[in-house]
């Protein structure tokens, strides 16, 4: 028993940090909110693709990384605490295992309706009654949709042609399980990116001749945000070694993951948009982005309820 | 990352396993079926002669060294241990004050002489310890202790009063922070004595908890004289003065996870569930199947705490996080089976016995406000 990831995994997600610190700054957030769509600047994407993130699943043979989810996942965790825009855990976690490296930027329908970055991905992952096809959005009717959080460039997908991935149910579940990980990652990332901005503005921002962040009633908030966090974090890593190995309780490992993740990333939203005061409720502070993916998350791969009720299954089909 | 247990820890396991379902049934039928609580007059007796089954097969202490009781297992092979513990359905602790509170600050404090002369009569439930920290006038404000210890020639003169004192009652010996610098103040000052209850000028007063039990003592200290050789191997714990560095260690065992581990919710959330799918509508069903999920991560969070500390990392701050956690849990796990119970939930029970001990938790071990104060301050770097 070893529950810490190890000084590989740690040395990888320290060296995305740091790329992501540099080219995925709020202003890149900003610029996704804006750039007309199929015009998503690619520079931070170009960068990751350097390092291999987006296939870092796929075998070395095939071109990849030949890691696992256990890698993974405190990446996709470190492209929640910058808001990413792009599609990294359709392309990475979903798409890259079925269709293999060089398959460029993809996204997919099976996170839910409302397809992010419809129009700037090289391949869209669609679900076609039972079966995964694979297609160029250049060819396929997209009808954008304007979501609260602007950066994730949603469009609807009508269409159900491509060129044939897998018929596998199993195939397909496993798909979306590991997406719903992906984006439980993501969520842990966005509520510690929500978190430290409040710690160090309630630092920052004095009333009464004094930090604010000196108040009880401002720390007992944080105090409940780093608690969900610190507990919520552990079912993520858990989760992506369930996925990695396949283990018996992958379905149930992975619903507590999201839906853990998904209301500890709420609850530090509200705690952080709270503390933050007035100028929290405006788009020119940054945390307005932060909150917003969150919000569009929470809700994509299956919402709190639908994975609890995979848990509630597993549970009752698996006494321990 | 490894997830899995070693064939050896799962032998060791399957082992508490069995020896735990026999002694248990035994235990039982020797009690009519079921025993009563451990915080009752009647029931400490009967659990005391289920703490000295414990000792007697070598199951009271695994984690510590042969010499002292134990087994000598890991930290992992006690979390298992603790896991089949409570799945197995066997009662809280009558000894766990302690053995999980007063013991680690003996191992890490006590000398050659204190560790040989306390721990293995503590481990075989001959010595029982309560803890006297809490007074009329310092609860959450703990560096406010009066109660005085005076040193005369051979010995200690202790005056003041304790409360709060879990069992204190149906103990032998107090560990307890006394002022012996009278003109210190705060936490500078203080001493960390070891007390027998027999001691002339100490009068112990059980009084009723919310739940009914007799669980709770205050203690009065007369004129008590306190000689140095009360306890095998002295009674001051840590140096004269320095009372505070050792009760703050002895707290982050009390929040941290030795006290709560997360096999006594797991086992909870378990039989929650079961009964969620036996009477719980969909909305009380994802309730229950929630609050399994927060067990489950205690569980995780912990094997990630044992993974640090197992590498040679000493318990901090975190543990203040932990405690909000545990509580917390323990009184969301109740709650649901109160409203899975509907109007059956008012008769006296397992759960509704669960929930009136639940409630206690985000009071004692420090207040859940008090945790809040030192994870925002010592986890999050807030300004005090």
């Amino acid at each position: 028993m070893r529950f810490a990831l190890s000084d590989d995994q740690i040395a990888f997600r320290d060296a995305v940090r740091e790329l992501l610190a540099k080219e995925a700054t709020p202003a890149v957030v900003r610029a996704a909110w804006d750039a007309p769509a199929g015009q998503l600047d690619r520079g931070v994407w170009d960068s990751l693709d350097a390092m291999g993130v987006p296939s870092l699943l796929v075998t070395e043979a095939d071109g990849g990384m030949g890691l696992d989810e256990t890698f993974l996942v405190p990446i996709l965790e470190e492209a929640g605490r910058v808001a990413l825009p792009h599609p990294i855990v359709e392309t990475a976690m979903v798409a890259a295992p079925l269709l293999g490296a060089g398959a460029g930027m993809v996204t997919t329908d099976l996170g839910g309706p409302l397809v992010p970055c419809a129009a700037d991905a090289d391949r869209l992952l669609i679900r076609s009654g039972g079966r995964l096809v694979v297609v160029d959005p250049a060819g396929v009717d997209l009808t954008p949709v304007e979501t609260v959080d602007r950066a994730r460039r949603a469009a609807r997908v009508d269409h159900t042609d491509g060129e044939p991935v897998t018929d596998d149910p199993a195939a397909v579940e496993l798909a979306l399980d590991r997406g719903a990980l992906g984006t439980a990652a993501v969520l842990i990332g966005l509520g510690q990116a929500m978190l430290d901005r409040t710690v160090g503005y309630v630092t920052e921002r004095h009333q009464f001749g004094q930090p604010v962040g000196s108040f009880q009633a401002v720390k007992h908030h944080l105090a409940d945000a780093a608690l969900a966090l610190e507990f919520a974090r552990p079912a993520t890593w858990r989760a992506a070694w369930s996925v990695a190995h396949d283990e018996p309780t992958r379905a149930r490992d992975v619903s507590m993951a999201k839906a853990m993740a998904s209301d500890a990333a709420e609850m530090v939203g509200r705690k952080a948009l709270q503390c933050h005061g007035a100028i929290g409720y405006t788009v020119e502070a940054d945390l307005h982005m932060f909150l917003k993916r969150t919000w569009a998350l929470a809700r994509s791969w299956g919402d709190t309820a639908h994975h609890t009720d995979r848990v509630a299954n597993a549970l009752e089909g698996t006494p321990r | 990352m490894e997830l899995t247990w070693s064939a050896e820890e799962e032998a060791f396991r399957a082992e508490a396993r069995g020896w735990l379902e026999q002694s248990l049934a035994e235990w039982r039928a020797a009690h009519g079926g079921s025993p009563a609580s451990g915080d009752t007059r009647e029931g400490f007796a009967q659990h005391l002669e289920w703490e000295r089954r414990l000792f007697a097969d070598g199951w009271a202490v695994v984690s510590w060294p042969e010499e002292h009781g134990g087994r000598g297992a890991s930290l992992w092979e006690w979390l298992l241990f603790e896991e089949e513990y409570y799945r197995a359905g066997a009662p809280p602790r009558v000894t766990q004050n302690g053995i999980f509170l007063l013991a680690p600050s003996i191992f890490e404090f006590g000398t050659p002489a204190q560790q040989a002369g306390i721990l293995r009569r503590m481990a075989a439930a001959e010595d029982l310890w309560c803890q006297g920290w809490s007074e009329p006038n310092a609860g959450s404000d703990l560096a406010s202790v009066s109660s005085r210890a005076r040193r005369v020639d051979g010995g200690w003169v202790l005056d003041g009063q304790k409360t709060w004192t879990t069992r204190g009652a149906f103990c032998t010996h107090l560990f307890g922070l006394f002022r012996t610098d009278p003109a210190s103040a705060r936490h500078k000052g203080l001493t960390y004595l070891l007390v027998p209850l027999d001691t002339p000028g100490v009068t112990v007063r059980g009084f009723g908890r919310l739940d009914g039990d007799e669980g709770f003592a205050e203690v009065f200290f007369d004129e008590a004289f306190l000689a140095d050789d009360a306890v095998d191997g002295g009674v001051v714990l840590g140096q004269p003065e320095g009372g505070w560095a050792v009760a703050m260690a002895t707290a982050g065992s009390e929040r941290g996870l030795t006290l709560r581990s997360p096999g006594r919710f797991l086992a909870t959330a378990e039989r929650l569930v079961a009964l969620a799918n036996d009477r719980g509508d969909v909305t009380l069903r994802r309730r229950a199947t929630a609050a399994w999920m927060h067990a489950d991560a205690y569980q995780q969070q912990t094997l990630a705490t044992v993974t640090k500390l197992a590498a040679g990392a000493k318990p901090g701050a975190e543990a203040s996080l932990t405690k909000l956690w545990w509580s917390e849990l323990d009184i969301e796990l109740h709650q649901i089976a109160l409203d899975l119970l509907g109007p059956d939930a008012e008769a006296e029970g397992p759960w509704s016995k669960g929930w009136q001990f639940a409630l206690s938790g985000p009071i004692y071990a420090g207040t859940n406000e008090i945790q809040r104060n030192i994870a925002a301050e010592r986890v999050l770097g807030l300004p005090r």
